[in-house]
């Protein structure tokens, strides 16, 4: 849930990356931390193993600027991708405003894309939000991979309600500034 | 549909809150929406990076809920944090927004606690107002977010993100 603030004229949004694990959703948090302006961003937090996988989120303030005299912030967050996370991506999942589903285009792990969304819904489901009420893209990551899934399979089985999709090469940063362009303004013109 | 705070809501919470920063002696006080977005605070915070504790105490109060639903409690509506010169107290008000006060040795936990209750039933009266508010006004855009607002924030989305 978006907030308002008309005292302060403040607006802030909250977008989530979600997906399977490993399969690219903090390297885009990180790619845009380590492209955006000094002005337009705060701290990177990451809540990870010793290991660097994501144990509870990511989190990164992007700050649009001043907008009609509001100031106007999205915070981006990750979720842990591990099935067995699927508590803590609950609690990321609480009043979201849009969602990133970052899928892993390699063939091996076409299953644990269908499991990973069937698993957003589901969670989505318990919040009683769904895909008519919270904006979602998608995003087809690591296309420069060698044995990988044609984006029509990826489509056909991840999106049929033929919602904005995009390929990407996270770890280059191809294609991750499109995905988040084109959620902030969905979710923009979904503020209510 | 937004959490919205209108001037008057927002006075009447600072209000509130800069009367339980002075009746405490605490470091700071501030109140933060469970998406882990900061909506006001005060005291001294030129040493926080605000963004990032409002978003981790929404963290820590939502992995703690769940810690309360394991053990069959509704919900632990008070968390406590000692540490060596700073505690924290954080308290839920209205299952809505979450209410943190840092405190050092200058104040006490029970003044603290005593306190803080009765500034949660002052601010658990605003947040009711404001959601009442805001369900009975649902059906209408947001004030000042018109179809000029949108294009704007896009076009700045252009820019920053090109």
């Amino acid at each position: 849930m978006s907030l308002i603030n008309y005292a302060s004229r403040e607006i802030s949004c909250k977008i989530v990356y979600y997906g399977p694990g490993l399969g690219g959703k903090t390297t885009n948090i990180k790619y845009i931390y380590s492209k955006i302006s000094p002005n337009a961003k705060g701290n990177l937090i990451s809540l990870a193993t010793e290991l660097d996988r994501t144990l509870f989120f990511d989190f990164l303030p992007v700050n649009l600027g001043n907008i009609r005299g509001f100031k106007t912030r999205f915070h981006l967050y990750t979720v842990p991708g591990q099935v067995y996370y699927n508590a803590s991506r609950k609690l990321i999942l609480k009043s979201v405003d849009g969602i990133v589903f970052v899928a892993d285009s390699q063939v091996e792990r076409f299953e644990d894309n269908i499991d990973s969304l069937q698993n957003m819904l589901e969670n989505l489901q318990e919040y009683n939000i769904n895909l008519s009420t919270v904006p979602v893209v998608l995003q087809y990551n690591k296309r420069d991979l060698p044995n990988i899934s044609t984006v029509d399979e990826l489509e056909r089985v991840l999106n049929p309600p033929k919602l904005p999709s995009f390929e990407s090469v996270a770890v280059q940063g191809i294609g991750v500034f499109e995905t988040l362009k084109a959620i902030s303004k969905l979710v923009i013109r979904n503020l209510s | 549909m937004s959490f919205q705070i209108f001037e008057n809501d927002f006075w009447a919470i600072n209000e509130t809150i800069t009367k339980l920063l002075k009746m405490t002696n605490a470091i700071s006080v501030l109140l933060i929406d469970k998406a882990g977005q900061l909506i006001t605070s005060t005291g001294n915070i030129s040493q926080i990076d605000t963004t990032s504790f409002a978003s981790l105490s929404a963290a820590d109060f939502a992995a703690t809920s769940q810690l309360a639903k394991l053990v069959g409690e509704n919900n632990f509506n008070t968390l406590f944090h000692q540490g060596e010169n700073q505690n924290l107290y954080i308290q839920l008000i209205a299952n809505k927004v979450i209410l943190v006060v840092i405190f050092d040795s200058r104040t006490s936990l029970g003044l603290v606690r005593v306190r803080i209750k009765h500034a949660t039933d002052e601010l658990n009266a605003i947040i009711l107002d404001i959601m009442e508010k805001i369900d009975s006004n649902k059906d209408n855009n947001v004030i000042g977010l018109d179809i000029d607002f949108k294009k704007q924030a896009e076009n700045e989305l252009d820019e920053l993100f090109k």
